[in-house]
């Protein structure tokens, strides 16, 4: 039996605004709890939602980034719940007339076995929303600390169709958003803090079927790593279950990263009925043309383009493009490296070469990098003009990353200079050539296709006596010249 | 000094006959020892009172006086005053003490004003009788065997008892016109939007709106100069100027429109009342207002109307009561459902826990299109009604209540036959236009009201109107038997 899989996304992205969605409370991770929850977030009696205009206008770009439909007029609805870590008893969110439209993201697939390909996935819609508080379960014996901090924070809700057919796209799509959210600046897209969560919507079918199975969806999943695992155990364990003559059962789900597999959520599974209406304490909000125009006027240069125009205006390969368009600190390092050393090829091999195997470990962001653009910029000039070989510049990244400095005083003090002077290099090829006359002999003797191994030994010779110094384009020319 | 108004109060303070200080006391002493006959307050502020006299006779001294500078009033304890108890009428709110001050107290403070307590209500607002309040009912100073009406029943109570020459309430359905109009005084709602809701405890957030309890038109217009304005911690407050309501209060009224319903004015009004109406209408007349019949249609789907729209929206309103926070929490909870549960089981009144339950089943998947989508259409109906009936008049008159006062315990067996004591007053609310009451007769002994609806943001015009009627009359003067008399 060949199984098909089908994946709906639902992201939340908290937006980097400076007060919260309604009220004037701080935005702020990792305080101490309730220091940021004003009378509005803890729903004191008599209190009332404002909304956070620049809430608004991040929506509303976010949505233009992805070509998508803008509402002219949106709705904000109560979703009524009971829980600890939401203060009113009700969301606000958005139902049926959301900010943000339908939209058609396009993905470029980079690993696995669908690498190279592309795919288009729907945007369902996108909406504004606030987001609940925490519920901390350790460390109060038997009962739960409530931190409302997070209480009230703006989030847009993406909602995806369920066009997904692996992982691997689930991870591309979240990627591609990540990427797009924090090129608009409209969040910071930290995983880890929160920032971006995800929930997977997941179920399996059998290929060829019309129907959908019944999915389970997999809540606040918050790492690309654990996005792609959950789909993955998830999926299995469906197959299993529905193999084994069982059925999969619509409910909510945690993916456990420990165990490696995904569980029903603790809290008692009773179906929901919201009762979502109309808040009537906040004006539906209505958008003119002149504001979406002028957001539209403001909008960065986004992954897409600035990709496209790193292979036509930098000739790089549409993979290198690719990698350095990813996020936007990057994009700007390199250029800025590229503007210092006039050489994109260069550049792009070193971002994504040397400079990210470092940054990888010592996990650090490439905003935190010891050596700045510039410096690895003057680096690289000093491999074009000569100063210093590939492998010396190798040395010289290594020693700027642990202890800091210059490049021209490092290579100085450091001894990393290149020796082209052809005078000199010549008295190393004579002094190779005198000491090693059987192999001369060999080589002047052989073939053109043994020739190139025997030449590596000259080379290798000249080196160990230049004590690597010797520029070895020029070894190359001389041994030439010389055998 | 306690029959005075706040016009002659303010008056008096001006030319120096007596202090805010001293009526202040005076009208303190006069609520201490009257007030256990009528409950009309629930919690007292006298250090604060009198501490606040004493700074305003300090500011009126200095010329810095504002509008309403040493004039005693009291506030409907719905409203959030900062380090007083701020209990909404209700157990659930007993231990609440505000840390802020709503937006309204904060203008009126502003204003000058010295606040003696927070008065009785109905437990959240839901009540037309006051009976409900976990503070125990609220008797009616023209007959203590009566309800004052309600929910604003503590301040209509305590303007009508000569306590205070005027208070803060609120109204959702009637709830300052109706007490207004059973205690014999003037009472007023203003449109939806023109006065603050921030911090005024949620009943229904479409309907809610803050209005003020006097014994005349005049001190209406003062209170609501100082009560009006735009607030932007209020998204459905409306940024426009307050116009000076009592500059417009001696217009001549000659050519003025008053419509009368054909609905109300059927002849299946109660005789009594009916006949009072007509001989208030005849005064305008005499004025120089016109009599002109006009139709509103949907009249009778209003109660019915509200109580779905009403009870939805309260039903979300009081969920964040739920003991987590603040307010009443039940001893002991075993679990999470069970400290909800029980908190709020003991902590809310019948008549809020069935709105809850009303509401919460109009708004449930089933039944939204067929109750809450349906009833907001409907309400589309009701204000379209009164926008065709404004193109023929200027303002629409009707009686404020079904008849007056009625005996503790006579409705509050059949809750709906208590809604329809809103008939009346619910249709402002609905469609957002000003609305006031008016006392324009006895029967037996007992005050009816009569009933001004203007146009959006008129309020201007209905104070003129009921201002005219006032100087030709004498209802609003009369006080009941044991809180009348000279000062």
């Amino acid at each position: 039996m060949e199984w098909e899989t089908v994946i709906g996304l639902e992201v939340h992205v908290q937006l980097k605004t400076k007060s919260k969605i309604f009220s004037g409370a701080a935005v702020d991770f990792g305080q101490e709890p309730n220091t940021n929850a004003c009378a509005i977030d803890l729903a004191l009696p008599g209190t009332l939602p404002v909304l956070n205009k620049e809430a608004v206008s991040m929506a509303v770009q976010f949505g233009l980034a992805i070509d998508a439909e803008i509402s002219r007029r949106s709705v904000f609805e109560r979703k009524n719940y009971f829980y600890p870590d939401l203060p009113k008893g009700y969301q606000t969110t958005q139902l049926d007339e959301p900010i943000v439209g339908r939209a058609d993201i396009l993905l470029e697939l980079e690993d696995g076995s669908q690498k190279g390909t592309e795919k288009m996935v729907r945007l369902h819609h996108a909406h504004l929303e606030e987001d609940a508080g925490k519920s901390l379960h350790e460390d109060f014996a038997g009962k739960s600390g409530i931190d409302l901090n997070r209480a009230g924070t703006a989030l847009i809700e993406i909602v995806s169709e369920p066009d997904m057919r692996s992982a691997a796209e689930a991870v591309a799509f979240l990627k591609k958003i990540h990427s797009i959210v924090t090129y608009l600046g409209v969040s910071d897209g930290e995983m880890s803090q929160g920032s971006m969560r995800c929930d997977a919507n997941v179920s399996v079918r059998p290929k060829g079927q019309e129907e959908y199975g019944t999915r389970a969806e997999i809540k606040n999943i918050n790492s690309f790593r654990f996005v792609e695992r959950a789909i993955g155990v998830e999926v299995e364990r469906q197959i299993d279950l529905i193999s084994d003559g069982g059925t999969v059962v619509q409910e909510t789900r945690l993916y456990d990263s420990d165990k490696n597999e995904t569980r029903p959520m603790r809290s008692k599974e009773v179906a929901n009925d919201y009762r979502y209406f109309p808040c009537p304490d906040l004006l539906p909000v209505e958008l003119d043309e002149s504001y979406i125009q002028s957001l539209k006027d403001a909008l960065p240069e986004l992954p897409d383009a600035k990709k496209k125009r790193f292979c036509t205006d930098y000739g790089l390969s549409n993979y290198d493009a690719s990698l350095l368009t990813q996020e936007r600190p990057t994009a700007d390092y390199f250029e800025a490296v590229e503007s210092k050393c006039e050489d994109a090829k260069l550049a792009a091999n070193w971002v994504i070469g040397e400079l990210s195997a470092q940054l990888n470990k010592d996990d650090l962001k490439i905003t935190d990098s010891p050596i700045s653009p510039d410096t690895l910029g003057l680096l690289i000039v000093r491999v074009k003009d000569g100063t210093i070989s590939g492998k010396q510049a190798k040395q010289l990244f290594e020693l700027l990353w642990t202890e800091g400095g210059e490049v021209d005083q490092t290579i100085e003090s450091k001894g990393l200079k290149q020796v082209s002077d052809s005078g000199a290099i010549g008295s190393f090829v004579d002094q190779v050539i005198a000491e090693n006359p059987q192999q001369v002999e060999n080589f002047r003797a052989a073939p053109e296709e043994k020739r190139k191994k025997m030449f590596g030994f000259f080379v290798g010779q000249v080196m160990k006596l230049s004590q690597g110094q010797a520029n070895p384009a020029e070894v190359n020319k001389i041994l030439k010249e010389k055998l | 000094m306690f029959n005075k108004t706040i016009r002659e109060i303010l008056d008096d303070l001006a030319k120096g006959e007596y202090s805010s200080r001293e009526i202040t006391g005076a009208l303190l002493d006069r609520i201490k020892s009257l007030d256990a006959g009528l409950n009309s307050f629930i919690t007292l502020t006298e250090d604060q009172a009198l501490a606040n006299a004493e700074a305003a006779d300090s500011a009126r001294s200095k010329g810095e006086a504002g509008l309403l500078c040493g004039v005693p009033i009291a506030h409907k304890d719905i409203f959030c005053t900062q380090g007083i108890r701020s209990s909404c009428g209700s157990k659930m709110l007993d231990n609440f003490i505000s840390p802020y001050d709503a937006y309204l107290v904060k203008q009126m403070k502003d204003a000058g004003v010295v606040c003696l307590g927070k008065t009785n209500m109905d437990e959240f607002a839901m009540g037309s009788s006051n009976e409900t309040s976990y503070y125990g009912p609220v008797k009616n100073p023209w007959d203590t065997g009566r309800v004052p009406g309600g929910s604003s029943g503590g301040s209509a109570a305590a303007v009508a008892a000569r306590f205070v020459p005027g208070a803060t309430a609120t109204d959702t359905g009637g709830s300052i016109r109706q007490p207004a109009s059973l205690c014999g005084v003037t009472g007023l709602k203003p449109t939806y939007g023109r006065v603050s809701r921030y911090g005024m405890i949620a009943f229904a957030s479409s309907l809610d709106q803050a209005g003020p309890i006097a014994r005349t038109a005049e001190d209406c217009a003062l209170l609501l100069e100082a009560m009006a304005g735009f607030d932007p911690m209020d998204s459905t407050c409306i940024d426009r100027d307050v116009p000076n309501y009592s500059a417009s209060l001696t217009d001549d009224i000659s050519g003025l429109r008053i419509g009368l319903p054909k609905q109300y004015f059927n002849g299946q009004t109660n005789a009594q009342v009916g006949k009072l109406v007509d001989e208030a209408l005849k005064e305008l007349e005499s004025a120089g207002a016109k009599l002109i019949e006009v139709d509103l249609p949907h009249a009778e789907l209003a109660v019915p109307t509200y109580y779905v729209v009403a009870p939805a929206e309260c039903s979300t309103n009081l969920s964040r009561y739920d003991g987590v926070r603040y307010g009443y929490r039940c001893e002991d909870p075993v679990d999470l459902e069970d400290l909800y549960c029980r908190s709020r089981s003991e902590a809310f009144g019948d008549e809020v826990k069935r709105r809850i339950l009303v509401g919460t089943y109009v708004l449930s998947a089933g039944f939204y299109d067929a109750y809450y989508r349906q009833a907001q259409k409907i309400r589309r109906l009701i204000q379209e009604d009164f926008v065709s009936a404004f193109e023929k008049v200027d303002l629409v008159a009707s009686p404020a209540a079904l008849s007056t006062a009625f005996k503790f315990g006579e409705k509050s067996e059949d809750p709906v036959e208590m809604y329809q004591e809103d008939l009346y007053t619910i249709p402002a609310n609905l469609a957002g236009l000003p609305a006031m009451s008016m006392p324009c007769g006895l029967i037996d002994g007992l005050p009816i009201g009569m009933q001004l609806v203007g146009k959006h943001f008129e309020e201007g015009r209905m104070l003129n109107a009921a201002h005219q009627y006032q100087l030709r009359t004498d209802w609003h003067q009369r006080a009941p038997a044991q809180y009348g008399g000279e000062s």
